[in-house]
């Protein structure tokens, strides 16, 4: 009566991705793609995560008003992150005047 | 109805598992998963503020991220993706097995998921051990031998192994109580506390370890594979 019964195919479907995309991300690290090496690893990463959401955690079945709370959880986390990288990204941005002391961007490696 | 005794109608009345305040089975489910899902989005939250400052101190910090996450050790890193995403099968199967009303699957199916849990902490213990023993500890045992950093700037290195250490530990954490939770969920399925009508405590259960695999799904490729393997 409650809750969307998923079968066990889709489950051991959804599984065998998994360990394929587990396999693929491991794979392309070792590949030298420059920058991109980093957005293939999180893209899988993302890929992997929305599997798992939307159908082990049945999020694919649930209603409107929970999906709306799993977006909103991700909006906000991707406030978090947009706004932080927003200030820390962009510090070297615009040059200090000489005089009102050092540049608060990247230190040097310690 | 107000003839009949509140004993005798109680349980015709009421699916076992039901709660007074809901209006039936489905609100009560309904309400149970949203209510779990709220607790999961701070969750998010929580590890998005360990994620954001990761990705700052990595941009940053770059060589010595590099040289730190290149001392790690990819095929544990995997093989301990592969078996969390095996538990979150198995706990998937759990709360089929709950839906279907087949009791012994669903104990067997509960235990399997510990068992899985139980061999990622082990390989995860070992993964420590092997850290401590090269000095790779930042604050207890500190001494990285020359090999092992490849000249990279040291405190940099020292550095992502605060982030490794605090992420894979608040992770391992999450799984410790996971285990506690499995644990509960084991005893209560043996009782026959569940059926297809009710379930929300494993479903519930189950959408926590999801959560804690996806965590490790992101850590994974953050700390073991982006340092520049090839």
């Amino acid at each position: 009566m409650s809750g969307h019964v998923v079968s066990v195919r889709l489950y051991v479907t959804i599984f065998l991705l998994l360990l394929v995309l587990t396999g693929l991300t491991t794979g392309v690290a070792f590949i030298d793609l420059g920058d991109y090496n980093t957005v293939v690893a999180l893209a899988i990463a993302v890929v992997k995560m929305l599997l798992v959401v939307l159908f082990f955690m049945h999020v694919r079945y649930s209603s409107g008003l929970t999906k709306i709370v799993v977006l909103a959880g991700f909006f906000w986390l991707a406030i978090m992150l947009t706004f932080t990288m927003s200030d820390y990204f962009t510090r070297g941005w615009t040059p200090t005047p000489s005089g009102w002391g050092p540049s608060i961007s990247a230190p040097p490696n310690p | 109805m107000a003839e009949l005794s509140a004993s005798s109608t109680h349980a015709a009345v009421h699916p076992p598992g039901f709660r007074h305040q809901f209006e039936d089975m489905e609100q009560q489910h309904e309400a149970g998963n949203l209510g779990m899902w709220v607790f999961l989005v701070t969750e998010i939250l929580f590890f998005g503020g360990l994620f954001a400052s990761y990705a700052i101190y990595r941009s940053l910090y770059l060589p010595g991220f590099e040289a730190g996450s290149r001392l790690l050790d990819v095929k544990l890193g995997a093989t301990n993706t592969a078996v969390l995403i095996g538990s979150s099968l198995t706990m998937a199967l759990a709360v089929h097995a709950a839906q279907t009303g087949k009791r012994k699957a669903l104990i067997f199916f509960l235990l399997l998921t510990m068992v899985l849990g139980a061999v990622f902490l082990g390989i995860k213990f070992d993964e420590y051990a092997t850290k401590w023993h090269h000095g790779l500890v930042p604050g207890l045992k500190w001494a990285p031998d020359e090999e092992m950093h490849n000249n990279a700037p040291l405190g940099s290195v020292e550095l992502f192994f605060c982030f490794y250490f605090f992420m894979t530990a608040l992770h391992a954490t999450h799984m410790i109580i996971g285990f506690g939770i499995m644990t509960v969920m084991t005893v209560k399925s043996w009782r026959g506390e569940f059926s297809p009508e009710y379930y929300a405590p494993i479903e519930v259960s189950g959408l926590y370890w999801h959560f804690v695999d996806i965590v490790w799904i992101f850590l994974f490729p953050l700390l073991y594979l982006i340092g520049g393997r090839y």
